[in-house]
């Protein structure tokens, strides 16, 4: 066995110039998979966690069509305290759940007394918030250089920045909202504030903040309800499992109708960015599968001329009397062999470069955001696949020249020159 | 039973519309530990006859039988394990392997295809490449050696795994006068050395003169 990787290689390294070009070339594809992976995947990974863990949160349960009809924020299609009691006991009772939190969406007019336009806002409970949230005032500015203890009292707004900017509002300004509750009425409160906030990509991404027994108050609930419950869970990778148990779980709570009163979905549903990672994923295959027919088309385009050049050589070996499976192993040893230098160099050369990126953080913009840092990573078990599949691909490509050469009649192959 | 018998043997070769007669009912019999030479112009089937002998290759018709086994009726795989079992082979353009050395030449049938230990294929490597004058050379690749070297340690490779018989198709063609003498001379005393029956091809008539049994081919018959 060792003896027929020794002559592989020294076979290799007779056609030095040709096994470097294709090794490079092979080298050249999987560095593509590798760096492409480490940075996209890292890129997605920011993303979805900005998504989840300042924003949208992972999961958000609302009361039944509510999020087909979220473009026009319906006032109708709340959660009573009942129906919140009822939720809140089923998240209490799983385990995977790590924290929740009640919200309203609302729009509406908010003035600087001299201006007037239109916001959407959040109301949240800031200790709740900030369990389901963690990363919620990463986005934010405050007076001070530091997110304040409490992120929101009641009586206190924040800002997305662009109408801050557009109505020349600062911290700490006194600004009026005013808002239509569902029966048409209408009702106005005065909010100092507190904070401004970036806009991110999504459609929670340009909301402001309020406390919620503010929006309460403001719509003029008689008992207080809830539009939304947005929803942490305890381990990120298990969403789809958690999801898939929450939503008969939340099914059994029916309407007077008899029909489910609630809904349930993940970030993937509510956020576009859902399709974007998916195209991040396609590209990723789609490099993948790239590399694969580059090294399935040089490694079968070298292995067919080692064969072609060394037709006589072969006849010499099975004249002999060496076996023909004997002669296909020595060209499949050759052709594994050249794919293993190939992912012994890609991966090494991979990982530096991965680590150089990360030292040369890569800033870049994304949406409205700008200045956001990647530093692209690639799991032990991601490389560990990609070489495997290099080497494989590597087998499979020498598998027709190797079978060629142990078909060879050695009367023929003798008398070629 | 000789340790080749040849029963009324022809080979034709059928290449278009053209017949070419390569062999037409050869018999003869080649003794043990003989040193044999087949004789003959160009085209007149030397090859063909040691291709037949040599299970390189199947007659048209009639009986080939080596060692007491009847050969041209063996399939690929057996043919195959026959070569390296019983018979050795000496190439006109030597055919060493380029990327081995002088030692891993000869070491090569013993790993690649008879599966000897190390120490066992060191012994017999060392004491075969000792045998043909080859083992101040052994650490050379086939590129640093003369014709004349390269067909002694192809006379070793092919001695190394102590066949019956040794097939050698014009082993001198490439070779000077002195060196065509010489390397012959040196498969003499091989076979005196190990016993065993060597046979070879060859037009030139001062190589002629160091065989011991001469069978001369014309038009693909004995003569
Ligand atoms: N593979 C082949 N196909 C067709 N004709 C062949 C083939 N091999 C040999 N011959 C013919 O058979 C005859 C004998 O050839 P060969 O045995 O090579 O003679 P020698 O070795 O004595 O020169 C020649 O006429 C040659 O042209
Ligand atoms: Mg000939």
């Amino acid at each position: 066995m060792i003896r027929i990787f020794k002559i592989a290689l020294r076979n290799l390294m007779r056609y030095k110039r040709r096994t470097l070009l294709t090794s490079l070339l092979i080298t050249l594809g999987l560095l593509m998979v590798i760096l492409f992976s480490g940075l996209a995947g890292s890129f997605k990974e920011m993303m979805i966690g900005q998504i989840t863990d300042s924003n949208l949160a992972q999961m958000q349960i609302h009361k039944k069509g509510y999020v087909s009809s979220i473009d026009t924020s319906p006032l109708n299609l709340t959660i009573n305290q009942k129906g919140y009691k009822k939720i809140e006991k089923m998240l209490n009772e799983n385990p995977d759940v790590e924290a929740y939190a009640p919200r309203i969406k609302l729009s509406a007019m908010l003035s600087n007394f001299t201006e007037t336009t239109n916001i959407r806002l959040n109301a949240i409970d800031p200790d709740k918030e900030i369990k389901v949230c963690p990363d919620v005032s990463e986005r934010m500015k405050f007076s001070g250089s530091q997110t304040p203890d409490i992120l929101l009292r009641p009586g206190e707004i924040i800002i997305p920045e662009k109408l801050a900017a557009g109505l020349k509002i600062k911290i700490k300004d006194s600004v009026v909202l005013v808002a239509n509750n569902k029966d048409g009425s209408v009702n106005g409160l005065n909010f100092t504030v507190a904070g401004i906030i970036e806009s991110i990509l999504g459609p929670q991404g340009k909301e402001g903040y309020m406390h919620i027994k503010d929006a309460q108050s403001l719509l003029r609930m008689e008992k207080p309800e809830i539009i939304e419950i947005a929803l942490r869970i305890k381990k990120f990778d298990k969403l789809n499992d958690v999801y898939k148990d929450l939503k008969p779980a939340l099914a059994k709570f029916e309407n007077k109708k008899g029909k489910p009163a609630f809904e349930i979905h993940t970030w993937e549903k509510l956020s576009p960015f859902s399709n974007i990672a998916k195209m991040i994923d396609i590209m990723t295959v789609s490099m993948k599968i790239i590399m694969i027919a580059i090294v399935l088309i040089s490694i079968l385009n070298v292995m067919m001329m080692s064969v072609y050049e060394r037709v006589r050589e072969i006849g010499t070996m099975s004249a002999i009397g060496t076996a023909p499976g004997k002669i296909m192993s020595l060209f499949l040893a050759e052709g594994l062999s050249l794919g293993l230098i190939s992912v012994l160099a890609g991966n090494i050369i991979g990982i530096l470069g991965i680590y150089i990126l990360n030292i040369y953080k890569i800033r870049y913009a994304f949406g409205r955001q700008d200045n956001l840092l990647l530093s692209p990573t690639i799991s032990f078990s991601e490389l560990a696949w990609v070489s495997a599949i290099v080497l494989l691909v590597s087998v499979f490509a020498t598998l027709q020249p190797a079978y060629k050469a142990s078909r060879m009649e050695p009367v023929d192959a003798l008398g070629h020159v | 039973m000789a340790l080749v018998q040849i029963d009324n043997v022809s080979k034709i070769y059928q290449t278009g519309e053209v017949q070419v007669k390569a062999l037409q009912d050869v018999t003869l019999s080649i003794d043990e530990a003989s040193f044999v030479s087949f004789v003959g112009p160009s085209g007149s089937g030397k090859t063909t006859m040691l291709n037949l002998i040599g299970c390189l290759d199947k007659p048209t018709k009639g009986k080939v039988f080596v060692d007491k086994d009847r050969v041209d009726t063996f399939d690929r795989i057996q043919r195959a394990a026959f070569r390296g079992s019983v018979l050795g082979f000496i190439f006109q353009a030597f055919n060493l392997f380029q990327v081995l050395t002088t030692y891993e030449n000869v070491e090569y049938p013993l790993v690649m295809i008879k599966n000897e230990s190390a120490s066992k294929r060191k012994e017999m490597v060392l004491k075969v490449l000792e045998s043909v004058g080859m083992l101040n050379q052994k650490d050379k690749f086939p590129d640093q050696l003369s014709g004349g070297q390269k067909q002694r340690v192809a006379v070793a490779r092919a001695l190394v795994t102590q066949p019956k018989l040794v097939l050698a198709d014009e082993p001198t063609a490439n070779l000077d006068k002195k060196s065509a003498v010489n390397v012959i001379r040196l498969m003499r005393s091989m076979r005196d050395e190990f016993k065993t029956t060597f046979i070879f091809s060859t037009h030139d008539p001062g190589v002629m003169e160091e065989a011991e049994v001469i069978h001369t081919l014309e038009d693909g018959r004995l003569v």
